[in-house]
């Protein structure tokens, strides 16, 4: 079975290890601007929100690419972005209707979670649980991602 | 069943591949009468740019692909479609017969009437030769003048800045992509622009280009401008500042120092131009189409199945009317993300599944040399709805929210490029925003927090 990113914001402590992770894996640097997942605070409620692509079923910014530059990982069920192919021209970034894939003007190119090709850097980072990499169909993430497919036509990817 | 596809961009590709998953053993022929493989017309101004090279432009990257997939393109046109007999008539002087018929034939660029359109060096932007012409004479330091600022050519525009060239953009309204833009987002972009050294004239209209004589380039470019008087007023500082005020100067008055302070102000503004490039807009394809009881009014009119008013026949993409998410009316969308959606709706319904398109959101991106924007459904707001906008203008920054009730309905931004999907998000899913709605007409930028709170009540109570 595909594994999938559960995140539990309850036990989210703000701590930043999975940004930190994240941007040294992928870009090489730590540079939270530049990492795949983001930590949304709530202040006022004390809470912290990790956030990244959920790899929903129905593929939005697949699907808008005019290249063919993102492209379904059949072994994860990551929607990876292909480097050589992407133009940099954006229409999967206003695509997506979870707005979690951005566009990196020092690349040109855009930038989404493809999951560490299986091996999630901020899962292993997250010293409180709060991001794990499971076997399961219930990532929390399904109640938000059902309402999305239901109210915004899509299809699934593969 | 024989499914014929007429076009082979995005929306006629799309549909075939959505027919062939679901039906294996269907006969699906694409008829496109251009001789490159399956591209995408949006990619131009990347490989203008030099981002890619043409195969990069191609929709589909795996030379089998379409073979793979027992998908037939043909290189042909389609002159006439005969709905009684189920065929269309190609040119090559040959029949087609079909069970269904998707029509994805999108559109054609506008020419305006205007003395010298036909010379060589005038090119559109829209297909893979005219980027080919485009790419011959848009070396670095050729004098380039582009009419028409909307939204394709805008997107073009970084393509051409990047050659090196000097360029001017002539548009007819007030700002810069006036359709997908309000007031102060059309002229943040245009200063924007300016800034970067793109010489913008709005309010002008292109009356003639002539083969020039002057030596200094190919053409001479007339235009007429409306409110020259206001444009011209900054040339007393260009006499210190030089850059790009001279370069309005040079542009309005038609060269140099040799303009007197006290020149005369004229309307009309001469341009020098070695190419000309005609972006003023599309009309969808339907002129074959003449003669057929298909109806027509700005595209071809569908309904929620994709269905033309002939039975059998289906339409998707730029040459399609459909339904719009916003207003429920039918409109043109003309846009990469609907065409692709178009295609998968027209082959669902062309298998006989009945799935209505519950309507297109209209949606653009654009980089406008290095500003990047978006707007989102009704940006222009509905009546009696609420709005709110913050302005950040020496940040290039722009936000503006519009409401119906406690929804989300449409949305500009200007100058933040994270996250943006959201508001599609926001929109499409008619959100209701409670408290939020009070929250974001105080503070717009805390959309993305609205977003979360009011999608993910499983984490934040
Ligand atoms: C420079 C440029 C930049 C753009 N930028 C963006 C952007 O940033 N974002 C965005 O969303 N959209 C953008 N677009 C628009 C986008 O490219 C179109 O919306 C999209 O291509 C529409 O797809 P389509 O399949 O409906 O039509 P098309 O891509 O036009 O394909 C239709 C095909 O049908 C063929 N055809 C027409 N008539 C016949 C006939 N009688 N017989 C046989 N074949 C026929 C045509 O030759 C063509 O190949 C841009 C377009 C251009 C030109
Ligand atoms: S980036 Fe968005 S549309 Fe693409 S797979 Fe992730 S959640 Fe889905
Ligand atoms: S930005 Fe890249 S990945 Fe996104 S739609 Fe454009 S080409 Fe595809």
């Amino acid at each position: 079975m595909q594994k999938s990113l559960l995140i539990d914001a309850d036990k989210c402590t703000g701590c930043l290890q999975c940004e930190m992770a994240c941007s040294v894996s992928a870009e090489g640097s730590f540079n939270p601007s530049k990492s795949r997942i983001k930590i949304f605070p709530f202040h006022d409620e004390g809470v912290f929100v990790p956030y990244t692509c959920t790899q929903c079923d129905e593929a939005w910014c697949l699907h808008a690419c005019p290249v063919e530059a993102i492209q379904l990982n059949k072994e994860t069920g990551a929607k990876e972005v292909i480097n050589d192919l992407c133009v940099g021209c954006k229409v999967c970034t206003i695509s997506c209707p979870f707005g979690t894939i951005n566009y990196n003007a020092d690349s040109g190119k855009v930038i989404k979670c493809d999951l560490c090709g299986g091996d999630p850097e901020c899962a292993k980072a997250c010293p409180t649980d709060a991001i794990t990499y499971v076997d399961a169909n219930w990532t929390g993430y399904d109640k938000m991602k059902a309402s999305a497919a239901k109210a915004i036509p899509g299809q699934p990817a593969s | 069943m024989h499914h014929v596809i007429i076009g082979a961009g995005p929306a006629g590709v799309v549909a075939a591949e959505t027919l062939r998953k679901a039906d294996p053993s269907a006969k699906i022929t694409i008829l496109g009468k251009e001789k490159e493989p399956p591209y995408s017309r949006m990619a131009i101004p990347y490989k203008l740019k030099g981002k890619i090279e043409e195969e990069g432009m191609y929709l589909r990257h795996d030379t089998e692909h379409f073979k793979a997939l027992d998908i037939d393109i043909r290189q042909v046109n389609v002159d006439k479609i005969n709905s009684d007999s189920k065929t269309v008539d190609l040119s090559d002087g040959s029949q087609q017969g079909y069970d269904k018929l998707l029509i994805a034939t999108g559109a054609t660029p506008l020419t305006p009437p205007v003395k010298g359109m036909e010379l060589p060096g005038v090119h559109k932007s829209w297909t893979m030769d005219d980027m080919r012409g485009i790419e011959s004479l848009a070396t670095k330091g050729a004098k380039v003048v582009q009419i028409g600022a909307g939204f394709i050519a805008c997107t073009n525009m970084e393509g051409i800045v990047a050659r090196g060239v000097e360029l001017t953009i002539v548009e007819m309204e007030d700002r810069m992509v006036p359709r997908m833009m309000d007031e102060i987002a059309g002229n943040m972009i245009k200063d924007w622009c300016i800034d970067q050294g793109v010489n913008v004239l709005t309010n002008g209209m292109v009356t003639s280009i002539e083969e020039s004589s002057n030596g200094a380039s190919r053409y001479q470019v007339t235009v007429k401008q409306k409110g020259a008087v206001a444009a011209a007023e900054p040339v007393a500082e260009a006499k210190e500042s030089g850059g790009i005020l001279s370069a309005i100067k040079d542009a309005l008055f038609g060269g140099g120092s040799a303009v007197p302070e006290t020149a005369p102000v004229s309307d009309e503004v001469k341009l020098d131009a070695d190419l000309v490039i005609v972006a003023t807009g599309v009309r969808a394809n339907t002129g074959f189409l003449e003669g057929t009881d298909i109806a027509v009014d700005q595209g071809i009119l569908i309904n929620e199945n994709m269905e033309t008013s002939v039975a059998d026949i289906y339409a998707a993409g730029d040459c399609a009317q459909g339904k719009d998410f916003s207003t429920g009316q039918q409109e043109v969308h003309a846009i990469q993300p609907v065409a692709v959606e178009h295609g998968r709706f027209a082959a669902q319904n062309m298998l006989g599944r009945s799935v209505e398109n519950p309507g297109s959101l209209n949606m653009n991106v654009l980089d406008a040399v290095g500003l990047i924007s978006c707007s989102y459904g009704l940006w222009m707001g509905v009546e009696g709805g609420d709005s709110v906008k913050v302005v950040e203008k020496d940040m290039w920054r722009y936000l503006n929210l519009q409401f119906d009730g406690d929804v989300l309905v449409g949305s500009t931004a200007i100058g933040t490029a994270q996250h943006m999907g959201a508001m599609r998000g926001l929109i499409q899913m008619r959100v209701n925003l409670g408290e939020w709605k009070s929250i974001l007409m105080e503070e717009p930028t805390r959309v993305m927090e609205a977003y979360l709170a009011l999608t993910q009540s499983t984490v934040i109570k």
